[in-house]
Parts: structure tokens; C-alpha cells; sequence
């Protein structure tokens, strides 16, 4: 740290790293263990709702919960929003 | 008993092979018999870091083809006593080790009572990889405080939880643990680093050694001798520490603070 660096503000980039790991390590251990179609699916549906409606890849989410004896695949899909007017 | 420990991180480059080396001579200067194993088919490099290149005769493929016995393709250290070095074979064949012929390499080690074994993994998730963990007892995940080294890290913890001897029978799991490399502390003050505590958090693993980023770990590949034997080194350091808390002993982490720099060093100092 120079005289000069302590009038510039520097973003701190170690912080953005570690959010952007904690969100990415938590969605990629989610889906270990769970049936390996997972992505495959979630490609297929993709293509079939960009048939009615372009949505973006991140807006498709589709995880897999398990709970006490039964499994719940969810799907979760946000739609754009409409232009105004 | 002997203890067999995987030295793996997905990604390459992060210091497997220096770890495993230094590792592999740390416990045997605790007088402890260690073979140390490259499983990086096709590309061998752990002769190079132990200095033993030009004495490679047999390598880990020979032994398991038949070719030669375990005793003659293992080389003995010339620096530490109980070392032995396994290398790597440099065919270019992806088959050339199976599962059956790493078992029975490592049953014959185990038989002649060898206290450890280190299998240097290559990099990736391929066979060689999968290979070197399936028959761990213990993982040594080596990370960089960089965010593709701390994903694929947590990629390969997956796969020691899932894809291993110990997983498939349940008998405890692998016991796993992280150790940070290329550790720049001045770095991490400035917020331009992930930290020990970041990498910890997010991996959710206790933390074996941190190694900080070094000259002396070039220097000591260059001259094919492994860092830990380079005393002054803080690297050196830190990796007897590492090998200390392998071995139970409980230590406080070291170099996890910028040195100190004089006025004129902190006024003008990049």
C-alpha cells in the first residue's frame, strides 16, 4: 500500500470471490449425488420453454429436495417481465 | 498400520506434487517409512521434485504388468533413510493402471509395512485421479486461495465422499483435510485475496497447513530437492507444521500475517 493507494478506493475483490463461490458450491453440492439426467432435463426444458417464451438460462431453476422417505424435484422458471405499454 | 494419503485438488498446478514431497519427506524424517507414488501417468514429474530423475529404472506400470518386482522399481532416497520413491510410468496408454494392479501394489506395501503411503494425484478427475484416492484413508486437498481451486477442491471432496474404497464401504469415509498454498498474506490484507477463514467457511474443512507463496519453492524444484528440506525457507516451515498436525500434533497456523516492513517500505512500497 503506496501513499498513493490511500486516496483510490479499491473494490475488494477477495469478498465478491468468496460470494460468488459460496452461491456456485452450494447450487454444484446440491446436485451431487442426485440422478445424473438432472442437466440433461433441465437442457430439454429449457428448449421447450424457449419455444413460448424467451427466458434466460438462469431463470430456469431446477433442484431436487430430498425429505423424510420422498424426493420433490422442483422446477422454478421466472418469467421476463413485460415491456410496459 | 500403514495410513494411505491422497494428495489431490482437481485443478493443476496448485502444488501437488511439492506437497507430496515434502509430505513424503517430512514423515520420514520423523523416522516414519514412507513410499511415495506418482500416479500421474504419462506425465511423471514427481522424480524431477525428489531429485531422483536419472535413477529411474522401473516405474509404477512395470510393477504392475509384471515386468519387475515392487523392490527393484522402488528408489531409495539418497538424503532419508526410510524414503522410497515410485515413479510414474510415461506410456501414453490411459488403461495402463487399473484398479486391481494399484491394489495389489499397495497390498505389497502395505505387507512389507510400510507406515505410509502418498499417492500424488495428477490433476482432473480422470482415472489416474480417481485411482489415487479410491484407496485412501486420508486426503491432503491442496487449494490456492483462487476461486477455480476452491471449486474444484469442493468438486473433488464430492468425489472422495462418493467414489472411494472407504465410501463404498462404509467404513468411516476418507478423513479429509485442506492445505493452502501460494498463501500471500500482504495480499489477503489488502482484500485482493481470499482468506484461510474464506476457504475454510466455504469448504467447511479444518485447514492442515498454509503455505505461503515462496521463491524458495521454485528454487527448490530447480535444484530437485524437496522445499521442506530447505530449513531457513518459511515454507519449509509450514510444511513440518503440516506434517506435525498429520500426525495429531495440534499447532497454531503460521505466516497468516503480512511481515512487518520499515516506514519507508509502507510510504512507497508497491
Amino acid at each position: 500500500m503506496g501513499l498513493l493507494s490511500l486516496f483510490r478506493s479499491k473494490p475488494n475483490s477477495a469478498s465478491i470471490a468468496k460470494e460468488r463461490l459460496r452461491i456456485i458450491v452450494a447450487q454444484e453440492r446440491g446436485g451431487r449425488g442426485g440422478p445424473d439426467y438432472l442437466p440433461l432435463l433441465r437442457r430439454e426444458l429449457l428448449q421447450v420453454i424457449h419455444k413460448y417464451v424467451n427466458v434466460d438460462p438462469e431463470a430456469v431453476q431446477i433442484n431436487l429436495e430430498r425429505e423424510a422417505g420422498h424426493e420433490v424435484l422442483e422446477l422454478s422458471v421466472a418469467l421476463p417481465q413485460k415491456p410496459p405499454g | 498400520m500403514t495410513e494411505i494419503i491422497v494428495v489431490t485438488s482437481g485443478k493443476g498446478g496448485v502444488g501437488k506434487t511439492t506437497t507430496s514431497a515434502s509430505m513424503a519427506c517430512g514423515l520420514a524424517r520423523r523416522g516414519k517409512r514412507v513410499a511415495v507414488i506418482d500416479f500421474d501417468i504419462g506425465l511423471r514429474n514427481l522424480d524431477l521434485i525428489m531429485g531422483c530423475e536419472r535413477r529411474v529404472v522401473y516405474d509404477f506400470v512395470n510393477v504392475i504388468n509384471g515386468d519387475c518386482t515392487l523392490k527393484q522399481a522402488l528408489i531409495k532416497d539418497k538424503r532419508l533413510e526410510t524414503l522410497h520413491v515410485l515413479a510414474a510410468s510415461q506410456t501414453r496408454d490411459k488403461d495402463a493402471l487399473t484398479e486391481d494392479g494399484v491394489r495389489r501394489v499397495l497390498d505389497e506395501l502395505i505387507a512389507d509395512a510400510f507406515d505410509y503411503i502418498i499417492c500424488d494425484s495428477p490433476a482432473g478427475i480422470e482415472k489416474g485421479a480417481h485411482l489415487a484416492m479410491y484407496f485412501a484413508d486420508r486426503a491432503v486437498v491442496v487449494v490456492n486461495p483462487e476461486i477455480s481451486s476452491v471449486r474444484d477442491s469442493d468438486r473433488i471432496l464430492g468425489l472422495l465422499a462418493s467414489k472411494t474404497h472407504r465410501a463404498a464401504n462404509g467404513n468411516g469415509g476418507v478423513k479429509e483435510h485442506l492445505l493452502l498454498t501460494r498463501y500471500n498474506p500482504r495480499r489477503v490484507a489488502n482484500g485482493e485475496m481470499l482468506s484461510v477463514e474464506d476457504v475454510k467457511e466455504i469448504l467447511g474443512l479444518d485447514v492442515i497447513g498454509v503455505v505461503p507463496e515462496s521463491p524458495d519453492v521454485l528454487a527448490a524444484s530447480n535444484a530437485g530437492v524437496p522445499v521442506i528440506l530447505s530449513d531457513t525457507s518459511d515454507a519449509a516451515v509450514a510444511y513440518h507444521d503440516a506434517v506435525a498436525r498429520l500426525l495429531g500434533e495440534e499447532l497454531p497456523l503460521r505466516f497468516l500475517d503480512e511481515p512487518k516492513r520499515g516506514f519507508f517500505a509502507r510510504m512507497f512500497g508497491g
